[in-house]
Order: structure tokens, then C-alpha cells, then sequence
């Protein structure tokens, strides 16, 4: 409508009189994204925040109980400091900091291969991170499910590495690296899309120009040239690592099948915020857990991005 | 070192060439065809797709073999007699229930839909402010959606309901749709993507008289198409693969989506044996729409990330 007036009358760069819908259109195209965003991520986060310095049972209105969440949760949760808080460190390193690395040297060497060999091997290494969740402990029930019928008892058990079928999961000493293992298998997502992406459209002139600079093995290839162009692409990858691996926190939950999981082995901050808040129903402890985890990710992610602002810079 | 060989280049053209088509060799990325160079690299990927793939391997034989076979010792990966059983069973078990199996499914399909098509609404449209227009808060808002990249719903569960509550949203369909609309990574993703389309274009637009809507639809969306590919995929595995709705938000029984009702199955209540088949069927019936979208997608994603010529 506008189009035609507009073009008809005028040839400079401003139409006259926009409609009421054209002069907001800023507010119209951005409202949405803003009310939800809002509503399902600024609110709960203040109100986590908020909720972390109360005394919240669900039924009585929370009370105020200034600090008191964050010093008991420091100073007398034994099991945050003995089991979750190392557990977290644990899980977080192998499976973020690892998935990450694992996650660019596949997107790297696929990058190194043809293109129809390399979108199937991509979908494959992408396909498990689409089975969040429910699949997720469905798939691996069975992989390691308790009687000699499992396959990972099965083939043991054949070897003469193990006499008696193992209850993999809800043996202590297992489960964290089960869901480690089940974790970095599922870690190739988006952030891996991402890199394989950046490394394929990094301009192959700059590694000509390398080259002739002297750059002399791949490995170099890769430092000098490949994360330096592919920047961007690697911060979103870091960033979506990070973001997985606490999402996944829940993961010990789901294949164990307990909360609390087998002597805390494989409890989480998000499994820890699970026990507490619909469990116990402590909302306020709960959510005073949840603002140390959003904290821990917060700072993480700013370390993600010193890191790369520093590699730009060699 | 490099300075006496740019000097060198012109003299002698022809080593210059030959030292060119060396470099080819050296330089592997994205290569039009097979080398044995590339062998060293099939020999590590291939494994490891292997590896990574036989649990997915595993959803497929599982969802189409027999009772016995599911729990024959020793355990058996291949199927020897393929059947439709687990999928019969896991509609006409649940067609005795009070809520069948497709009322689950018709659920998922419904929500997801919605949930996709709304997402890639939302996130176009404040991606193109947040990329092209001009405006008060949008360098806060853009900072806030950063930081929202390292949000983790499940960290703030608790409020989120005491918001479903308050807004009138339990049990009630729009439980499934509204909390998973406002996407961060979608919204940077798309917008970082615009960033890349040259300004001159939309002005041009703009002279010729287009409204900012008639730009996101004609002009922005087909060129950011890639992108939201992306999002797509993103938007569809969080509904269709998601149970938080189900789990907090729904109690009534009919209006819970698939996947919740494979958790259910899963936890193997009653029936564990019979369990297992049906189990194994809807995982399938879970993950087939996600690897089919995916295979759909992401040839497109990367075919016009490595064609297009934005820069």
C-alpha cells in the first residue's frame, strides 16, 4: 500500500507520513520477543534471586532470611561440598571443556574430507543430540541394563573381565563416568553445526598466505589460521557447550533413576535444585542454588570470551 | 622470510605455479573429490561414527524386533524376524486407556507445529530490529540476550511456575507453546546472520517505499534462510523432545504431548516386559521427525552457508 504511494510521489529517501502500523513498526516487530522474553527468563531469574535470600516452604508466604541460604549452602551442606559442588567440577571439565575440544576436531577433520562422506558422518556424530532426555535413558537402559543381558554385561561377562552382570548405573563408582560418556556422546549439537560451518568458509587464500609465511604442519594450520577465522563460530560453540553440559545436569537422575542418585555419585547443581525444590520443598535454598549455578556459568562463559578475545589477538 | 619470495614470484612464473598447485595439496579443506591424504582422517572418523552411531543403530533394530529377541541372552543387535508388533501393541494398549496413544502424538504434532512457526515469527522480526533499525534499548536488549545465551531454564523451574500460574497457564494447552517461544540462541543466531546482509539493501528498499514489514518478509527472510534453518531445528527439538510442559505445567491427562507419554512408558509401570517393545517403538516414533527434519535441513544449511555470497 505505502509502496505505491510512496513511490509514486516522492523519490527522495523519507516518505511522508507514515502510517500509524509503519511509524511503530520497531515497537510492533520487537514486542513480542521482548514481553516473552521477559515474562519466561528476566522475571524467573529475579525471582530466583529474589527467592534465594527467603525461607519459601510453598505454603506460607517466604520470609525474609537475608544471607542465610548462601552461608548455610557454603558452610554446613555437606553434601554440596563433599559430592555436588566436585561433581559438577568434574562433569563440567570433562564434558564441557573435552566435548568442546572433541566437538572442533571432529568439525575440523570433517571439514578435511568430501562433501558426501562428510554430511553423513556429520549427521551421525549430530544425531545423538537429538536424543535429549527421554530417549537419552531409554536408549541406554538397555545398553547397560543390570542382568547378563545387557550388552555391556553381556560382552564383559565374555571377555572374563567381570563374574557377576554389573547394575552399571546404580553402582557408585559408575555413574559418573557413564553419564560422562553419555554426555560426550550427545555433546556434538548446534556449537558443532557451527564450527564445522566456520571451518569450512574460512578463505582458503589464508592458509595459502600461511603457508608461504612459513606455517609448516597442521597444527599450526589450526592455530594460527583456522581459530583465528572461525572466532565467532568458536565462542557460539563454547557458549553452547557450556549451556548443554548444565542443562544436562539431570542426566545422573535419568539413568540411575533416583533422586538422590546412589550416594550422591552422580548428583549435579541442577539435580541438588531438584531435591531441594520439589522434593524437600525448600524453594528458597533451591533457588539460591540456582543463582550460584547461574553465576558459575555466567563467569565460565566470561572466561570463554577472554580466551578467544586473547587468541584474536596473536 | 616471506618477503624475498613475493620478490622472487614475478621473476619466475612458473615455479610460482608449481609451488602454487603444491600448496593445494597441503591444503585440505573442503576438497572437491578423494585423496589418499584424506585417508588419516577416515581412519579416526570412521570409528568414531561408528561408535557414535551404533546406539542410534539401536532405536531402529530395537523398535522392530520381536519380544524374544528383545530379551534373548545373549543379547542380539541384529533383528532376524522384523515385526510391526511393538507398534501394534503400543496402540492398542493405550486404545483400552482412557487417553490413546494418537491423542499424545496429535498433541506433539499440534504444539510443535505452533511452536515452530510462532518462534520463526518472533525471532525475525526482533532480529531484524536488533540488526537494522535504530532504536532506544536495543543495545541492552541484545546485551541481556547474550547473557540469556547461558540461561538454563532448568535453574529457574520454580519460578517459571509460579508464572505459569500466575498467568492462567496450567492446564492449559498454551503451556506447551508460549515458554518455549522467546528463544536467545535463535534470536542471536538470525541476527549475527543479518548482520552480514549489507545495509545499502535495505535503504534501497526503503527509497523504493518498502515498510520495514514488507522488507522482513520479501527481503530479509529468503536471505536469511539459513539461518533459520537453524532455528527451526532448534525450535522443533525443544517442543517435540520436551516434557517440562507436561510434567509441571498439565495435569490433565489428554492434553500431555508424546513425550511425556514415553517417559511414562519408559518408567515401566505395570507391564515391564510388554513395557519394553512398546518403549522401544515410541522412541522411534520420537526420534524419527527429529533425524528426518535434521537430514532435510541441514543439507540446506550447509549447502547455502557455503554458497551464498554474503560476506
Amino acid at each position: 500500500m505505502s509502496n505505491k504511494t510512496s513511490a509514486a510521489v516522492i523519490a527522495p529517501p523519507k516518505a511522508p507520513k507514515p502510517g500509524f502500523t509503519q511509524r511503530h513498526s520497531v515497537f510492533i516487530l520487537m514486542a513480542p520477543f521482548v514481553f516473552l522474553f521477559t515474562l519466561f527468563i528476566v522475571i524467573p531469574v529475579v525471582v530466583a534471586v529474589l527467592l534465594s535470600f527467603t525461607y519459601f516452604n510453598t505454603i506460607q508466604f517466604p520470609t525474609f532470611v537475608g544471607l542465610d541460604n548462601y552461608v548455610t549452602l557454603f558452610t554446613q551442606d555437606s553434601v554440596f561440598m563433599q559430592y555436588v559442588l566436585p561433581n559438577t567440577l568434574l562433569f563440567s571439565v570433562v564434558v564441557g571443556v573435552g566435548g568442546y575440544i572433541l566437538s572442533f576436531f571432529m568439525a575440523w577433520s570433517l571439514a578435511q574430507i568430501s562433501k558426501r562422506p562428510r554430511t553423513i558422518l556429520a549427521i551421525i556424530l549430530y544425531s545423538p543430540s537429538m536424543t535429549s532426555g527421554v530417549m537419552m535413558s531409554a536408549i541406554w537402559s538397555v545398553l547397560f541394563s543390570a542382568d547378563k543381558s545387557g550388552y555391556l554385561n553381556y560382552i564383559l561377562l565374555e571377555l572374563g573381565v567381570i563374574e557377576l552382570p554389573i547394575n552399571w548405573p546404580a553402582t557408585q563408582q559408575y555413574l559418573m563416568p557413564i553419564m560422562i560418556l553419555v554426555s560426550l556422546w550427545s555433546s556434538m549439537g548446534v556449537g558443532f553445526l557451527a564450527m564445522l560451518a566456520g571451518v569450512l568458509n574460512v578463505n582458503r587464500e589464508l592458509y595459502e598466505a600461511a603457508h608461504i609465511d612459513g606455517v609448516k604442519n597442521r597444527f599450526q594450520e589450526i592455530l594460527y589460521v583456522t581459530v583465528p577465522s572461525c572466532r565467532p563460530q568458536m565462542l557460539f560453540g563454547a557458549v553452547m557447550a557450556i549451556v548443554n553440559t548444565f542443562q544436562n545436569g539431570s542426566i545422573g537422575v535419568q539413568l540411575s533413576g533416583s533422586n538422590p542418585t546412589p550416594n550422591y555419585a552422580g548428583q549435579l547443581m541442577v539435580t541438588h535444585i531438584e531435591d531441594f525444590g520439589f522434593i524437600r520443598y525448600e524453594m528458597g535454598y533451591a533457588a539460591a542454588v540456582s543463582v550460584v549455578l547461574l553465576v558459575i556459568v555466567y563467569g565460565i562463559s566470561v572466561l570463554a570470551k577472554k580466551l578467544f578475545a586473547d587468541k584474536d589477538e596473536e | 622470510m616471506s618477503a624475498p619470495q613475493t620478490a622472487a614470484a614475478p621473476a619466475a612464473g612458473k615455479k610460482s605455479r608449481k609451488r602454487r598447485r603444491r600448496l593445494k595439496n597441503v591444503i585440505g579443506i573442503d576438497p572437491k573429490r578423494f585423496d589418499r591424504s584424506q585417508l588419516k582422517f577416515y581412519a579416526y572418523l570412521i570409528p568414531i561414527g561408528v561408535i557414535t552411531g551404533l546406539p542410534i543403530l539401536l532405536i531402529f533394530l530395537n523398535a522392530f524386533k520381536p519380544m524374544d529377541e528383545l530379551f534373548a541372552y545373549p543379547p542380539r543387535f541384529f533383528i532376524t524376524n522384523p515385526t510391526l508388533d511393538n507398534f501394534r501393541q503400543l496402540f492398542a494398549v493405550s486404545a483400552n486407556t482412557t487417553v490413546p496413544a494418537s491423542r499424545y502424538l496429535f498433541n506433539s504434532i499440534l504444539s510443535t507445529f505452533l511452536v515452530v512457526v510462532l518462534t520463526l515469527v518472533i525471532t525475525i522480526s526482533a532480529a531484524y530490529c536488533l540488526s537494522k533499525k535504530r532504536f532506544k534499548m536495543k543495545k541492552l536488549i541484545f546485551t541481556a540476550n547474550t547473557l540469556a545465551l547461558m540461561f538454563v531454564p532448568v535453574a529457574v523451574s520454580i519460578p517459571r511456575y509460579f508464572i505459569m500460574v500466575n498467568t492462567g497457564m496450567i492446564d492449559n494447552y498454551l503451556a506447551h507453546i508460549v515458554p518455549l517461544l522467546a528463544m536467545p540462541v535463535g534470536l542471536f543466531l538470525v541476527k549475527q546472520f543479518m548482520d552480514q546482509i549489507p545495509d545499502s539493501l535495505i535503504e534501497a528498499a526503503q527509497i523504493d517505499g518498502a515498510s520495514d514489514f514488507l522488507i522482513v518478509r520479501k527481503i530479509i527472510t529468503p536471505m536469511v534462510a539459513p539461518a533459520l534453518s537453524t532455528v527451526t531445528i532448534l525450535a522443533f527439538q525443544s517442543s517435540w523432545n520436551g516434557v517440562e510442559a507436561s510434567q509441571m505445567y498439565i495435569n490433565n491427562e489428554s492434553l500431555k504431548n508424546f513425550a511425556f507419554y514415553m517417559s511414562t512408558l519408559a518408567s515401566g509401570t505395570g507391564n515391564a516386559v510388554a513395557g519394553q517393545g512398546i518403549s522401544a517403538a515410541a522412541t522411534l516414533i520420537m526420534f524419527l521427525p527429529n533425524l528426518i527434519l535434521f537430514i532435510i535441513l541441514q543439507s540446506r544449511v550447509m549447502n547455502s552457508m557455503a554458497h551464498s555470497g554474503i560476506k
